[in-house]
Parts: structure tokens; sequence; C-alpha cells
């Protein structure tokens, strides 16, 4: 899976699951302030994460994520790309 | 008949096991938990599937993390994901706090309320997923009011209600309602080992002058496990005849 694929499912995850506006979607917003995503939101965003990329993250990996494309680039290193 | 799948710890015996019985009762395909007594929790599941309900008996000791994610996976490939939690596995090991030995302290400690640390996190994650769920935690009027001999299991039934509430307050906004169940003096095998003496001298604090019965605390387990019961959480339903209020 490349970036672009990568980039383009994390959107369609966080418009399904989070309900977040697609268009408020940047790879530079952060979860908590620019799409108010709540500590559980994150969680949640988390779980989705590992079961539609098939990766596990564990919690102190977890906690350093602040933005969309943060989340890219971890799910992006469990992918091994 | 909702079909949801209910897990109840420590279900094989007393209160435990009259709660597995009357959520099968209500519909709910259920899973009781037993650490020790195989044989009885056997029993159990015979007699609901006798009812006509559904269950089965899963192995584990609920203060042991490893143990509680095995029997999770086990219940989850049988049933589906657990929509509610029944947590009311428990035990009592008494003395006065002078004389009271830290093992003993420990393991009530871990077994009463560990115990819904690892079972609650197990079980939130399915419950999140699906917007829907119900956590139960059977707490005791001890936890409440104090009993001497009983500092161990006070403090840990005390330290449910306030996970309770913590939790109810974490995951309201997702459809998911935690409470807890407090029983006074309940007939079971517990206070059977009281005597004669004690029972009757316990009476007249209790209004309705009578030990409760396992069933009564189930029906408000049932109750709180309902879609009735959607707008409650955070909350101490007290089932003890009117004994601490």
């Amino acid at each position: 899976m490349d970036r672009a694929e990568v980039e383009s499912k994390m959107t369609d995850l966080l418009v399904d699951e989070l309900g977040i506006d697609r268009d408020k979607i940047k790879m530079s917003a952060t979860f908590e302030e620019d799409l108010e995503v709540d500590s559980l939101g994150v969680v949640e965003l988390l779980m989705a994460l590992e079961d539609n990329f098939g990766v596990s993250i564990p919690d102190e990996e977890a906690e350093k994520i602040g933005t969309v494309g943060e989340a890219v680039d971890l799910v992006m290193q469990k992918l091994g790309g | 008949m909702s079909g949801r799948v209910a897990l109840v710890t420590g279900g094989s015996r007393g209160i435990g096991r009259a709660i597995a019985e009357r959520l099968a009762a209500d519909g709910l395909r259920v899973a009781l938990n037993y650490r020790s007594r195989r044989d009885a929790a056997e029993a159990a599941v015979e007699s609901i599937t006798e009812a006509g309900g559904e269950a089965m008996a899963v192995a584990g000791d609920v203060g042991d993390g490893y143990a509680v994610a095995a029997m999770f996976a086990s219940v989850e490939e049988s049933l589906g994901p657990v929509a509610v939690l029944v947590n009311n596995a428990g035990i009592t090991a008494d003395d006065l706090l002078l004389r009271m030995k830290h093992e003993d302290w420990d393991a009530v400690i871990q077994t009463n309320l560990s115990s819904a640390y690892h079972t609650t996190k197990a079980a939130l994650r399915g419950m999140l997923r699906a917007r829907w769920g119900r956590i139960i935690s059977i707490t005791s009027v001890a936890g409440i009011t104090g009993n001497p001999g009983q500092a161990n299991y006070a403090a840990a039934k005390a330290g449910l209600i306030g996970f309770t509430k913590s939790v109810a307050k974490e995951v309201g906004s997702r459809g998911i309602t935690v409470n807890a169940v407090a029983p006074g003096f309940i007939e079971t095998e517990l206070t059977d080992a009281l005597g004669e003496g004690v029972r009757d001298a316990l009476l007249p604090a209790i209004s309705l002058g009578r030990f409760g019965t396992p069933a009564e605390i189930a029906s408000a387990v049932g109750y709180l496990a309902s879609d009735d019961a959607a707008y409650i959480t955070g909350q101490v339903l007290v089932v003890d005849g009117g004994l601490a209020f």
C-alpha cells in the first residue's frame, strides 16, 4: 500500500468512524484541536487503524500521534513502507 | 430476545449464577466465568439450557490479566462480542485490620477490584465499536457503610464504586452505561456460614425484616442491562431490603 492509499483510507476512516467533516481533514490537522476529536475518539481511531490496516499500535507509540499526517506516518512505518 | 452476549464473572454459584440465569431468561446469550468450580459452572449452564436459554462456561482467574484476555477471546469466538459485562466475581478473607495478613489484603483487592480493571478494559473495545454496552459491577453495602473485619473487602467494593463512576464519565458519549449494584445481606453460601445467632442479630437492622435472595439482586442487574435503563449511568443501586439509608 503506498502513502496516497493510506492517506485516502485514513480519510475514509475519519469520516466513517469518527464522523469528521471530510473538508476539514488535512495531513497537518491536529486531532484534538483542528478536528475536535476527544481523547476517547483518538483511542477509537487507533482501534480502527489496527482493524483496517492489520497493524498493532502499542500505547506508547499511540501517545505520540498529534496530527493526521503523523498517524499516516505510523501506519506506513508499521506496514514496513 | 435481544441475542446480545453477556459475560458474568463468578457466575457458577450464588448471586452470579442467579444473574446468569436471569440474563439468559431475558434472551441474552450468557458466558459464565468460573475459577475453580467447573462442576458448579456446568450445572448452571445445564439449568439455563434446560430452561430454553443459551449459555457456556468459561474458566479463568479474573484477577489475572492474561487469563482475562484468553477468556474474552474464547467467549468472542464462541458467542461474539460482549455487550453486557457483569463484574460479580469476589472473595472474602475477613479479619480485623490489625490481624489481617498482607496476602489476604492483596488477594481480595486483586480478585474483587483489579478484576474489574482487566475485564472492563477488555470488554470496552467491542462496546465502543457497537456504540452500545452495559457494565454492571456488583459492589456491596459494606463498601458504602464499612464493616468491621472487612477492611480489605470494603476497600475493594468502595473502589468499584469510584471505578464505576469514572468509567461512566469516560464512555457515556458512546452509548455505554456503567453502573453498580450494592447488595446487602443475601442468602448465599457466604451468609449461610454466619450461623443462626449472627443472622438473628442482623435482622432488626433490615427494614424488610429478612435477607434478600440472589434472584432479587439478579432482577436489578437484569433491569440495568436492559434498554429500559438506557438513561441510567454512574449509579449505585442499593438492593438491601432497607439496611443502609
